[in-house]
């Protein structure tokens, strides 16, 4: 091959690096390994985590325990949906395109909103993402309100990615665990582009959207709204309340933890901001024999056509995520999605009466939930969580780490694999660790 | 679709749906059979979706039993939808064929050559999957107690280290999703590192010939875009650069091999006009596979790197994602990196070293995203990394390398004429041909000859990209391909040629051989449909 290229020698062809800025040694990495010494070092260092097959978990705040289907693994792990680019040529790339057409479908129904793309990185970003796209709304407002019961990683990605834009962040309390109507209503004002929510909220309270949304919108700010796919099986959908966008994390939707990532974020709008949306999206069309098919539309929305104009800079996103949230949807289906958010409602009824139960542990609001709760502890959070782990209950999430004011608060998270005996032992696994752990 | 399908002369313009679908036998032309003309039932249902399939009353999901006493009342109905979300009716047979199904109408890298300039489409390891689905990783919540993820964050701290040491810069930060968001996390870099010394600069400089994703991400972080020309060797034009490069300038954002697969010899002046000016040098590493082991950005005076691990690192690309794109910096850098931060510590005790989540970074940019990043990759990318080694990163590379000079001068052979290269020099890992002389003398154009390698079975390079290259297709082989891959895609490129001469309207109406032809994109996005009507 060499010679077909008319080099001496492989040295040649890197002969425009400059000989001061050649390696001219090896990589300092370890010698490479057959595929069963990297399976067995691999699999020893995933044997190291507690996983939620090895501990009864009650850990949410933004990401759950849900079964996986394993037909989903199944049709993802097919390498026609792994091995793909993104789709750029249309006609040999007609699965994963439907695809996104289907998902957009299911997303735009679980929201309300008529305009969904073809997903973005997942949850925390979509919400800055959602940002961005109030900033290009809004040129000349300068405030964005954010709601204290917005996800902590959510409102942190949004300061980190709007530090260039010229708007302010100013929080908007909580009472009993809610937004609080009146403090958002002190703070619009004609300067203010967006006003962030979250549905329900990260302490699990289903915020009232009916008495937040209409100041909001009359003050001329967009709403956006962050929100659990599967409480939308029972929940009204954001579109009903007029939001402008809802914006979430899909992993509850058949995609598994994976310490945090990859899963999917989802993006769905009202019609007005069509061509402002970032990211992919699928239309239905037509080819030259008049066949039904899809392509990527509205493209001259994105940063390969629209550079420095582009509505944001995302290009690769998260296709397969995606695809595993819509198998997730159709296994559910119409009735299956309703049945599960029920189910998810009564047993969170069930556990946070249980806990309320215990000595020691009190409701930390009175506000409806779905499928997640807080409450808070008469002794150190983080040492009970020590105790419960050792007796293989892992009870929540400590909110101290992004609440100070809250920092006796545990956020409870069920899911369907949690049964009534696992919540059973939660409260007396809770109820010793709280006894035995002094006071914070 | 294999070469051999495509040489059957097509029906002009008949509506053919031939050999879409690889797993079925009939319809496929051969030479002693004849052209199929009409689609089969199965061919049409195709394009029908889950929701025209839904009926009503069926379903997969079987609910866990309600095993607590059911309570009225516990949602306001004010709060409760009215209505289920119309999500389709379907049994488990139906959803997986009809997945399957549509799996079949897709190309992938598994199946055929896909030399998708930029995007380094290199062969998937499957060990990969199988480590990421272990249990320990894939049921493993992010919020799990350092303690007992210990496995998961030495994982992440390792393939820190080891993307340092390629990338030839001490610190990394994992958490970016992918190359456009570590493009955001670099220049927010930049921003902070500029405002902690007391400087508000504006400008981010780009060269013409630099990613989508370089501008855009400029603008999204809040600084102005300064494109830098490019000169006749396809290098930075330095002079164009040196009277750019002024006070309120506060980056570059360069890709070295840039994206007509080029290393830029004058790397190091770069360097030193950039620095010079006070600014900081950015390494947008969708190229890096051209230069591993061999030169690392760190050594040519780069401050911040970003890693594409869904291209150089084997991550699959999912058809869209996902990807993840970690970030290595320079020690000046390092203080703003974004948190949390996997770090080792030490006991001193005599115990081994632990690994923890490190919050108190005080001068951090913050989050970019929830949680650590895209775990699932690191653990795919970080089994290739231990796989390959130090000797097979560096052989990936010179193969990469050696396999686009290959094809390039295999090109010149059997295409030279009509579709030159658009800068005769050696190349790095892809490299940029010009269909200029083929639109004048054949009447065929780039978009063309790419859809007629469709129906030779490849997927074709990235068209008209870089844009100051005249019907440009950018070609990046990968280092997975064997030499009669390539032979016979550059065989391939020559027959369309020579067909365009006798018959340039064969390539203008191709393809022919795939589940859709040439889709009416101006009326997608004139008339959008988006969403399935229920």
């Amino acid at each position: 091959m060499l010679a077909a290229v008319g080099a001496a020698s492989i040295d040649e062809l890197f002969a425009d690096v400059p000989e001061r800025l050649r390696l001219g040694r090896p990589l300092d990495l370890p010698a490479g390994k057959p595929e069963q010494e990297v399976y067995g070092y691999l699999r020893g260092l995933a044997a190291m985590n507690v996983s939620t097959e090895d501990e009864v978990s009650f850990l949410g705040a933004g990401m759950y325990d849900h079964y996986v289907p394993s037909l989903i693994d199944s049709i993802i792990t097919r390498s026609e949906f792994l091995t793909p680019y993104t789709p750029y040529q249309p006609e040999i790339s007609q699965g994963g395109l439907q695809v996104m057409f289907e998902y957009q479908t299911a997303i735009s129904e679980l929201t309300g909103l008529p305009v969904s793309n073809a997903s973005v990185y997942e949850g925390p970003s979509a919400l800055a993402a959602a940002g961005y796209l109030a900033r290009l709304h809004h040129p000349a407002r300068t405030r964005f309100l954010v709601s204290r019961g917005v996800h902590p990683h959510s409102r942190e990605t949004l300061a980190t990615t709007s530090v260039g834009w010229g708007t302010t962040i100013e929080e908007i309390g909580l009472s009993d665990g809610a937004t609080d109507a009146g403090a958002l209503d002190a703070a619009l004002s004609d300067e203010v582009s967006a006003v962030f929510l979250q549905y329900p909220n990260f302490l699990g309270a289903v915020e009232d959207l009916e008495a937040l949304v209409p100041a909001a919108k009359a003050a001329g700010a967009l709403v956006i709204v962050q929100c659990d796919p599967l409480g939308l099986g029972i929940l009204r959908p954001p579109g009903d309340f007029g939001v402008d966008v809802a914006v979430g994390e899909g992993q509850t939707l058949g995609n598994r933890l994976d310490f945090g990532g990859p899963s999917f974020g989802f993006f769905a709008a009202q019609q007005a901001y069509l061509r402002r949306m970032p990211g992919r999206i699928a239309g239905e069309t037509t080819d030259v024999d008049g066949r039904r098919g899809f392509v990527l539309t509205l493209q001259t929305r994105e940063q390969h056509i629209r550079r420095e104009k582009a509505t944001h800079n995302i290009c690769t996103a998260q296709a397969l995520n995606a695809l595993a949230g819509v198998i997730y949807l159709s296994w559910l289906g119409r009735e299956g999605l309703v049945e599960l958010s029920e189910l998810l409602l009564q047993r969170t009824a069930y556990a946070r009466e249980a806990l309320a139960g215990v000595e020691g542990v009190e409701p930390l609001h009175s506000q409806p939930v779905v499928r997640e709760f807080a409450v808070t502890l008469d002794a150190d959070v983080e040492q009970v969580i020590e105790r419960c782990a050792a007796e293989g209950v892992n009870p929540g999430y400590p909110l101290g780490r992004d609440y100070p004011e809250l920092s006796n608060g545990l956020l409870v998270a069920l899911t369907e694999q949690r049964s009534r005996a696992d919540i059973d032992r939660l409260a007396r696994t809770l109820q010793a660790a709280v006894r035995d752990t002094v006071p914070a | 679709m294999t070469a051999e399908d495509g040489r059957t002369k097509p029906a002009a313009s008949a509506s053919t749906d031939l050999h879409a679908d690889p797993g079925v036998e009939h319809g496929e032309p051969t030479a002693d059979r004849p052209v199929r003309l009409t689609e089969t039932a199965q061919q049409r249902d195709r394009a029908r979706t889950i929701y025209e399939k839904s009926q009503p009353g069926r379903r997969a999901f079987v609910a866990p039993e309600l095993d607590v006493p059911r309570r009225d009342g516990l949602l306001p109905d004010r709060f409760r939808r009215t209505e289920p979300a119309k999500l389709p009716e379907i049994a488990e047979p139906e959803i997986v064929r009809h997945y399957n199904r549509l799996s079949k109408r897709n190309f992938d890298l598994d199946t055929g050559f896909y030399p998708l300039g930029s995007c380094t489409m290199k062969h998937n390891p499957k060990l990969h999957e199988r480590v990421a689905a272990l249990p320990g990783n894939a049921r493993l919540h992010p919020l799990q107690h350092p303690r007992r993820a210990q496995g998961a964050l030495r994982l992440m701290w390792e393939l820190q280290s080891a993307l340092g040491e390629v990338a030839g810069l001490p610190h990394v930060s994992l958490q970016p999703s992918a190359g456009s968001h570590g493009e955001l996390a670099g220049v927010l870099l930049t921003r902070a590192y500029h405002e902690d010394r007391g400087e508000r600069r504006t400008k981010v400089l780009t060269p013409d010939t630099a990613h989508g994703t370089n501008p855009a991400t400029v603008t999204m972080a809040g600084f102005e875009v300064v494109k830098v020309g490019t000169n006749d060797r396809g290098g930075v034009d330095v002079e164009d650069l040196r009277a750019r490069a002024a006070d309120d300038v506060a980056c570059l954002m360069l890709t070295n091999p840039n994206t007509l697969g080029l290393f830029d010899t004058a790397i190091e002046e770069i360097a030193h006009i950039v620095h010079d000016a006070g600014a900081t040098l950015y390494y947008d590493g969708a190229n890096l596979n051209a230069v591993m082991g061999r030169t690392r950005p760190g050594d040519m005076g780069f401050d911040i790197v970003h890693f594409n691990l869904h291209k150089t690192f084997t991550q699959p690309h999912g058809g869209g994602g996902p990807g993840a794109g970690p970030i290595a910096v320079s020690d000046r850098i390092e203080p703003y990196i974004p948190r949390p931060q996997v770090v080792r510590r030490e006991p001193g005790n005599g115990a081994g070293p632990s690994f923890d989540l490190d919050f108190d970074r005080p001068k951090s940019i913050g989050r970019l995203r929830g949680f650590q990043g895209n775990y699932g990759v690191f653990v795919r990318s970080y089994a290739y990394i231990l796989s390959l080694g130090c000797d097979g990163l560096q052989e990936a590379s010179e193969t990469a390398v050696l396999n686009a000079n290959y094809l390039m001068a295999r090109l010149a052979e059997t295409a030279g004429e009509h579709l030159p290269v658009a800068y005769d020099r050696t190349c790095m890992h892809e490299f940029v041909l010009t269909g200029g002389p083929m639109k004048k003398a054949l009447g065929i154009r780039t978009l063309d000859l790419a859809k007629r390698l469709l129906d030779f079975g490849f997927h074709p390079p990235t068209v008209y990209f870089p844009l100051l290259v005249d019907e440009a297709l950018l070609v990046e082989p990968t280092e997975t391909e064997t030499r009669e891959t390539l032979d016979a895609f550059a065989e391939a490129v020559g027959e369309i040629l020579s067909e365009a001469a006798d018959d340039p309207e064969t390539a203008r109406s191709a393809p022919y051989t795939t589940p859709v032809r040439r889709l009416d994109e101006a009326g997608a996005a004139k008339r959008p449909v988006i969403r399935q009507p229920l």
